[in-house]
């Protein structure tokens, strides 16, 4: 169901009249998604989506505001999530109540639509299926690709208000994924994957997720157990990436008012990291597939550095908690009966890259990939607890090990960070090198 | 009505004006009509899944409503089967022509052409209406449900409870969800149901800190159809055992990594057996082969001592639902009985794929998403030993009153955080541990469950996977693993 969205905001004033609303904001996507997934060389399944959705917020006459989400985007729809948010501001928040962003009008300097038309899916399905068989043909041991898939969407994405902000975007996606299991007769059964996103199918690099999968896979069939103990560590960007997002609350201006984060108002400007550690959130980032130009208010987004020579520069913001804090809006926002804040893409890096190499360590744990956050990280105690694919590297000869896990408390870790690598890998989240860790304790057997 | 001998090419042409507020009787011409067409088009079978929802969440912080968020949403979703394939389209547009656009859509990608023109479209019998609405009265559930002014001030009594229970009290949060659920479901091969669930939960946690101590804890309890249940929600016990939990494990040292024996607490601590056992239970899996008992069926799989269950069907549970989301009632399904794995969770495409009879567990999060084969009330039934049987076995070991949240890899490995444990010493508890993980492999840790106790709790959870997130509950007696990694510093 395609959206107009002049006709969205003339609907939406419209009623708004109607009800007696004087305030109000709206934000909204409509996407359209089709993906698949084969085994033994055939679809197993296709799915295809159409679904849109807006959140309106309404301001009442004591200035509370109530919100309703809703998918019925018709006029019918829209007044019954209208009364109904107008109906919920009675019970809004009356300290810190959110207001517009003051930048929901500013003029976005960029193309804010890139779309590419869609393959047809039998080529989605042809291309997933040779994938499938190439890694089958890879070597004897990958008898199965359980987790597979091949998916492209088209989004849109607006906000307006009742003081005449309008932004929209359009935004193609292509996304892949492989995940690989090998069977060795008295051997347990390894795995190991790669994703990769682009901004079309056309552009999707699927040798390189291929190669990626089969060289993963092949190379945790020779494992062996771990010793329980502190080891030297070094985290695949991937890894990184992913403790930094589980720990992101640190950098979150909501969670800080909410006393929900490991860090205060007045932790700007202290130590957070070891000086050879930089970090920005930069969703203009060239690698960054998936940008957004505005947030949830409307906010422009851009680069705001975090974390400057180990010292914690900025907080992300909404319109609100930059209010609160004396600081800008940052285009972090997401709409809510309360607004919430969260990361959109990190870059991370050194200003004095270290020269440590792989293959002269001594003997260092190399971790690949940490698994099951939700359960193993405590953001607010700032502990983990994780299991992880990884080596065992000595001299650049790697053995994977069997079964382990990681764990450590992330302020001690950002601190003993020995070596930021100058190489960054780009990834759909963030684009960071490999980051050397001077101790962390590995449960193993 | 749609004419006796309808053909095909009269369907774009048809008018149907079903009831636009609620699914009744009047969707059996328009779904009955499309479900012939997607068979004369040769599809294997087809599938609608209509739904509507009303949801709300309610969030208090400290001593504030912060957040009070409806969410309303329409849909459907049409499954059609060729063969083992299959395919989903789901659409936002519930009028005739939208599910009819999502149809064509689903049949074009299977590679199924419409029928011609001038093609009888074979009419599909639908069954009368099993309308457990009416039959169970559901239709007045959503309006005796708390108001929005019952939920803030509930969660507001339950915060300041937290305040006067606690100390070194740094934040309170208390939340609560109403989940109204609307579906119709109507199949080709007849089924034709009707159904309303109501889940609610609520919950609190607590964050307390002390210098650089801190510790925080959480704990929800769910329902599924009692519109009452907030105003008979007890959140002063609630905050106290919250309370209770924060002050021990304020000043925890962490735990030492290593292997030990353990007891896992009841209720809750059900998340193990979820997690390495149930999940490898689920057809989607055995029909990957992801599952080290995709050939287990009638052999034995975990300790004689251990008989476990998946149902839908006890009162309230949050996973109790009656009928699946795709229109079958819900059973009571033996898993493990004595050891020996008995049967498998199934779903439609389960039962089409590796053979295992359906078991009423087709379950989806919502209209954007196909039903797989999910749990209900999953438990490990209890056993003849008491909780002080379990202690008193251990020498040196760990107690883990309150489990996290947890998940089980492609190999069958597992993991699961823990948010309280006490170190057990000559059958005893000891001091408070914290940042524990306990990690394994469900093919040895279910070798590995040597006794249960006899006190067997339910508890609410939920749980994500293929078809989204869907309400389960979890539940066990306190139980002994003999062994088990436990991951620490």
């Amino acid at each position: 169901m395609a959206i107009s969205i002049e006709q969205l905001a003339t609907d939406a004033r419209d009623l708004a009249t109607n009800l007696g609303i004087k305030q109000f904001d709206l934000y909204g996507s409509s996407v359209d998604e089709t993906s698949v997934k084969v085994r033994d060389g055939e679809p197993e399944q296709v799915k295809a989506s159409q679904r849109s959705g807006v959140t309106v917020r309404v301001w009442n006459q004591d200035g509370r505001v109530g919100i309703t989400s809703t998918t019925d985007i018709d006029r019918a729809g829209l007044e019954l999530a209208l009364r109904t948010a107008s109906e919920a501001s009675a019970f809004g928040a009356t300290d810190n109540v959110p207001d517009f962003s003051p930048e929901a009008t500013q003029p976005i300097e960029g193309n804010t639509s890139d779309m590419a038309p869609p393959a047809p899916i039998n080529t989605l399905i042809t291309a997933l299926a040779d994938a499938e068989k190439r890694l089958l043909e890879a070597h004897p041991a990958i008898t199965s690709v359980p987790y597979n898939g091949l998916a492209q969407s088209d989004t849109e994405r607006f906000y307006l208000n009742s003081e005449g902000a309008l932004r929209h975007e359009a935004r193609s996606i292509a996304s892949m994924y492989l995940y690989a299991k090998t069977e060795q007769e008295g051997r347990k059964p390894r795995s190991g994957g790669a994703f990769r996103m682009a901004r079309s199918f056309d552009s999707l690099d699927l040798e390189g997720c291929l190669q990626e999968t089969t060289d993963k896979t092949l190379s945790h069939l020779n494992y062996d157990k771990i010793q329980s103990g502190k080891y030297p560590v070094v985290f695949s960007p991937e890894a990184f990436l992913s403790l930094l997002g589980a720990f992101s609350n640190l950098f979150n201006a909501q969670s800080i008012l909410d006393k929900q984060s490991l860090s205060t108002p007045d932790s700007l400007g202290q130590t957070l990291a070891a000086s050879i550690l930089s970090l920005a959130d930069d969703e203009h980032h060239p690698g960054n597939i998936g940008a957004s130009w505005f947030d949830g208010e409307g906010t422009p987004t851009r680069r705001i550095p975090l974390i400057t020579d180990g010292q914690l520069s900025n907080f992300l913001h909404s319109a609100g908690t930059a209010k609160r804090l004396g600081a800008q809006p940052t285009g972090h926002a997401n709409m809510g009966a309360k607004v919430t804040v969260s990361p959109g893409y990190w870059h991370v890096f050194s200003n004095q890259p270290g020269d440590l190499r792989l293959a002269d360590a001594e003997q260092v744990i190399l971790v690949d990939d940490v698994t099951a956050l939700h359960a193993g990280v405590n953001s607010l105690e700032g502990s983990f607890s994780l299991p992880f694919d990884g080596w065992m590297v000595k001299r650049g000869d790697r053995v994977s090990i069997e079964s382990a896990t990681i764990a450590g408390d992330i302020r001690d870790l950002l601190k003993s960070i020995v070596c930021v690598e100058p190489e960054a890998e780009v990834l759909p989240g963030g684009t960071c090198p490999r980051i050397w860790v001077a101790e962390l304790s590995i449960t193993g057997d | 009505m749609a004419p006796t001998l309808l053909l095909s090419r009269d369907v774009p042409e048809l008018r149907y004006l079903p009831t636009v507020d609620r699914f009744d009787e009047s969707w059996r011409s328009p779904l009955s009509t499309l479900l012939g067409w997607g068979r004369a088009a040769g599809a294997d079978f087809v599938e609608f899944f209509l739904e509507r929802s009303n949801y709300i969440n309610c969030l208090a912080e400290d001593d504030a409503i912060t957040s009070i968020a409806p969410r309303l949403a329409t849909g459907a979703g049409v499954r059609v089967f060729r063969g083992q394939a299959d395919c989903y389209v789901s659409t936002n547009d519930l009028t005739f022509a939208g599910l009819r656009s999502a149809l064509e859509k689903a049949l074009a990608i299977l590679g199924l052409s419409l029928p011609g023109p001038n093609a009888y479209i074979p009419e599909v019998n639908l069954e009368p209406l099993r309308d457990y609405v009416a039959t169970k009265g559901k239709d007045a559930w959503l309006g005796q449900c708390s108001s929005m002014k019952e939920m803030g001030e509930v969660l507001l009594a339950a915060n300041g409870a937290l305040a006067k229970q606690g100390s070194h009290v740094q934040s309170r949060r208390s939340s609560y969800f109403r989940d109204w659920q609307e579906v119709l479901v109507a199949a080709s091969d007849g089924v034709f149901a009707h159904d309303i669930r109501l889940t609610q939960s609520v919950g609190s946690s607590l964050l307390c800190a002390d210098g650089a101590n801190r510790s925080s804890i959480g704990q929800r309890a769910g329902d599924a159809s009692n519109p009452q249940f907030l105003r008979d929600w007890d959140y002063e016990t609630f905050a106290s055992g919250i309370a209770e939990s924060a002050g021990k494990m304020l000043y925890a040292d962490y735990v030492e990594s290593g292997n030990y024996p353990v007891v896992m607490a009841n209720a809750f601590g059900g998340v193990i057996f979820h997690e390495a056992c149930g999940h490898l239970l689920e057809t989607t899996q055995v029909e990957r082969k992801t599952t080290p008992f995709w050939d287990k069926k009638g052999e034995k799989i975990a300790h004689e001592n251990l008989t476990a269950w998946d149902e839908g069907l006890s009162d309230n549970a949050f996973g109790t639902l009656d009928m699946d989301d795709e229109g079958m009632p819900v059973q009571r399904t033996l898993l493990i009985e004595n050891g020996i794995l008995k049967n498998f969770i199934s779903d439609r495409a389960g039962f089409v794929k590796t053979g295992h009879p359906r078991t009423g567990s087709g379950r989806r999060q919502g209209y954007t998403f196909a039903a797989a084969s999910r749990m209900r009330n999953t438990y490990i039934a209890p056993g003849q030993f008491s909780i002080e049987d379990l202690f008193g076995s251990i020498d040196r070991g760990i107690y883990c009153k309150r489990m996290g949240g947890g998940s089980v890899g492609p190999t069958g490995q597992f993991n699961f955080g823990v948010d309280e444990a006490y170190l057990i010493e000559n059958g005893q508890l000891t001091k408070p541990l914290k940042g524990a993980t306990l990690i394994g492999e469900a093919v040895e840790i279910m070798q590995k469950i040597s006794m249960s106790s006899n006190d067997l709790a339910l508890s609410p959870g939920f749980c994500g996977s293929v078809s989204g997130s869907v309400y389960v509950t979890v539940g066990q007696p306190h139980i002994k693993v003999d062994a088990i990694t436990v991951g620490g510093r």
